[in-house]
């Protein structure tokens, strides 16, 4: 192999993948390597990165994994959740931390463990998802992610079994020496008729000028039930790439709500396929790029089974020279008659220099499909801001509040008052003026 | 004290104000007819400081001090309100918080106690037994989904919360029922107090069988032509604004 033109790429080839002893991983790892060395970091020209360019990124070099992340300094209490003290699986810099992390007490039905740690007792269970080959131009950092990833987490639910508490995932970046690359994988499964609540969280201590990668699989079977909440907060000088991909059986339940507040250069994949008759997707999400932040959020839903239903509800808010991206694209495949499909992405500008590119996309196969889809780009109402500020609230305030207004939709459904209350708190506190 | 004196204000490269005198005494009722178009609403605006009225020549002055120098929640600190002719819509911000932070932050502006939430659901309820309205509007998102008659009553209930010293109400019998009419005047009325002025755009003399005001004025052209008491507005009732053409010269402001 040549030396590759791209510093990005030549440091990644230049770090050993992580040793594992276990021969299809070890392939896999090495496949996904080379056809991330072949194809390198895609370009504009790729549809799915056609308003996210990475040629900045393309030119730093990243050392690749965090031999001291193990004592890293994190402040715990900044980890803490109000209301929230279930089971707590915590990776800084992409490692598993077992001091920050709570596994007494398992409830019965749950099995979670860092991979690391799976990898090491029992690979067989974890061979369909490890060894997944990414093929697409867009992929490039799935495949780094396969052949670098050498922790995560692991998380079953038996069949039947309802974990009351919700489980919760954060993934720390902390400051290191240098340009630091980290890679996380996450494997979830819910058995038939399991019930699960997941709170995931990304969060940035110090000036991390790191890149992290998250690649997670989470399938639900037969009558399954995921409530999911996902916030981003990660350090302003982060690069986060991380991706879901969600496969729903039949009359399987999902319902999502993300924030994304924090970062440079956020990127979102959210897949799902809606595989069995009857499932159901909720998401509902807000980005909050500012400054000069680029979050970029794709959905791309494929409704496969007889009446399945989709439901997508994303607010942007943008400000100062900030870029948000988003692409919401539902495939209504054949033989999936009686969907119900809808998407709404509503945005606001509140600089003049800041910009959001939406992008909708509706693709229908079957017969008896019920879809809607907007999305619009606007500003804040002058009528409602003089409105407001004619009562006497100050301008900054009455800006502020008609911003959080806007964004309200997103997470009044949440059902944990607790955990709405904290989201709704964090998202104030990141609303600009 | 309101002084007015030779407002000129340009809406969008229009000159809609051209030259409009009057003077309001604390505890005065002065009501404002006249013609559609002739510029009440742009009165209303200026003097609450919206966006894009621009203001070319002539002053107003408000207790001795200049009004239009301040930002529009500083004139509402100063006592200034303006119930809409078309009030706003504001979906996801709810009634009660917004009123809370509304009058709180008046209260600050002034350097007076904010008030708490139990201090706040007192004034409320007592207010809410002034205005006969329902509760149950208080939930809801600011006007969102209101009938027109409900949000007149709403732009009036605020004002009876905020207490301002200046209430200019911008046709707010406009859609009302004959009930809801009365109700409203029954409000304005309990407000009445000898600190508090009114000015009361209307279209219809009926209101002010209800609001009996102590000086009526015609708007138009942008100027005031024709003051009186309370027989203007028969006067005009009856005959039209054609009549005042007729009847003589455009009067300036004599109020
Ligand atoms: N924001 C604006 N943009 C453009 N024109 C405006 C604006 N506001 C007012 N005007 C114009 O100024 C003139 C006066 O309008 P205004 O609303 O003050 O009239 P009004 O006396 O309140 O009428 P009405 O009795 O119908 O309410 C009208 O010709 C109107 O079209
Ligand atoms: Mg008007």
């Amino acid at each position: 192999m040549s030396e590759p033109a791209v510093p990005f790429v030549a440091s990644t080839l230049a770090a050993p993948l992580p040793p594992s002893g276990i021969g299809w991983l070890d392939e896999a790892r090495r496949e996904n390597l080379a056809a991330f060395a072949d194809a390198g970091l895609p370009d504009t020209r790729v549809e799915a990165w056609k308003y996210t360019a990475l040629r900045a990124l393309a030119q730093r070099r990243f050392v690749q994994g965090d031999a001291q992340a193990a004592t890293r300094e994190v402040d715990a209490a900044a980890l803490a959740l109000p209301g929230l003290d279930g089971p707590r699986l915590v990776f800084v810099n992409g490692v598993f931390r077992g001091d920050l992390s709570d596994l007494a007490n398992l409830p019965a039905g749950l099995t979670l463990q860092p991979l690391s740690q799976a990898l090491a007792q029992d690979a067989e269970p974890l061979r369909f998802a490890l060894s997944r080959r990414y093929r697409e131009r867009g992929d490039a950092f799935a495949r780094l992610n396969a052949a670098q990833a050498a922790d995560g987490v692991v998380l079953r639910v038996a069949a039947g079994a309802k974990i009351a508490t919700p489980v919760q995932l954060a993934f720390v970046g902390v400051a290191a020496e240098g340009e630091l690359a980290w890679h996380a994988r996450t494997v979830v499964e819910l058995g038939e008729g399991a019930e699960l609540a997941l709170v995931e969280r990304h969060v940035g201590s110090g000036v991390a000028r790191q890149l992290g990668t998250l690649v997670a699989d989470l399938v639900l079977r037969d009558d399954a039930r995921l409530s999911h909440v996902l916030v981003q907060d990660a350090a302003p000088e982060a690069v986060l790439v991380h991706r879901h991909a969600l496969q729903l059986g039949a009359r399987a339940h999902v319902s999502l709500h993300a924030l994304e507040l924090g970062g440079s250069l956020v990127r979102h994949d959210l897949q799902a396929e809606l595989a069995g008759d009857g499932a159901r997707l909720d998401t509902r999400g807000v980005f909050v790029p500012r400054g000069r932040q680029h979050i970029d959020t794709q959905l791309a839903i494929r409704h496969q089974a007889l009446d399945t239903a989709s439901s997508s509800t994303w607010r942007g808010v943008a400000d100062g020279r900030a870029r948000g991206v988003f692409r919401g694209a539902i495939v209504v495949a054949p033989g999936a008659d009686g969907a119900d499909a809808r998407l709404s992405n509503k945005n606001l500008l509140l600089s003049p220099n800041a910009e959001i590119d939406t992008k909708p996309e509706l693709e229908i196969y079957a017969d008896e499909v019920q879809a809607a889809h907007g999305a619009t780009v606007g500003q804040l109402d002058e009528r409602a801001l003089f409105y407001l500020r004619s009562r006497g609230i100050p301008q900054a305030e009455a800006r502020t509040l008609l911003t959080a207004a806007f964004c309200r939709a997103v997470l009044d459904d949440l059902p944990d008052a607790a955990l709405r209350e904290h989201l709704d708190g964090l998202l104030a506190v990141r609303l600009p003026a | 004290m309101l002084k007015i004196e030779n407002l000129h204000a340009r809406v969008e490269g229009k000159d809609i104000l051209k030259g409009l005198s009057l003077t309001v005494k604390p505890g005065e009722v002065h009501a404002i007819m006249g013609p559609n178009g002739a510029g009440k609403s742009t009165l209303g605006n200026v003097l609450s400081g919206r966006e894009g009225y621009e203001v070319t020549a002539g002053s107003v002055s408000w207790n001795g001090i200049d009004l239009l120098a301040l930002e529009p929640e500083a004139r509402a600190a100063a006592g200034v309100f303006l119930a809409f002719q078309y009030p706003v819509e504001i979906p996801g911000v709810n009634n009660t918080y917004f009123l809370r932070a509304a009058l709180n932050a008046q209260r600050k502006a002034r350097g007076e106690a904010e008030l708490d939430s139990m201090q706040f659901l007192k004034l409320v309820r007592e207010k809410l037994k002034i205005m006969q309205i329902s509760d149950e509007l208080l939930h809801r998102a600011v006007n969102e989904g209101f009938s027109g008659g409900e949000k007149k009553r709403n732009e009036i209930f605020q004002m009876a919360v905020l207490e301002p010293r200046l209430a200019i109400l911008d046709e707010t019998d406009s859609g009302l029922d004959i009930d809801a009419l009365k109700q409203v005047a029954g409000g304005v009325n309990a407000l009445r107090s000898p600190e508090r002025s009114f000015l009361v755009v209307t279209h219809y003399q009926r209101l002010l069988d209800y609001i009996v005001p102590d000086h009526v004025h015609v708007l138009a052209g942008g100027r005031i032509v024709e003051s009186g008491d309370k027989t203007l507005a028969h006067k005009l009732e009856e005959h039209g604004y054609a009549w005042l053409a007729e009847h003589g010269e455009p009067a300036g402001a004599q109020a």
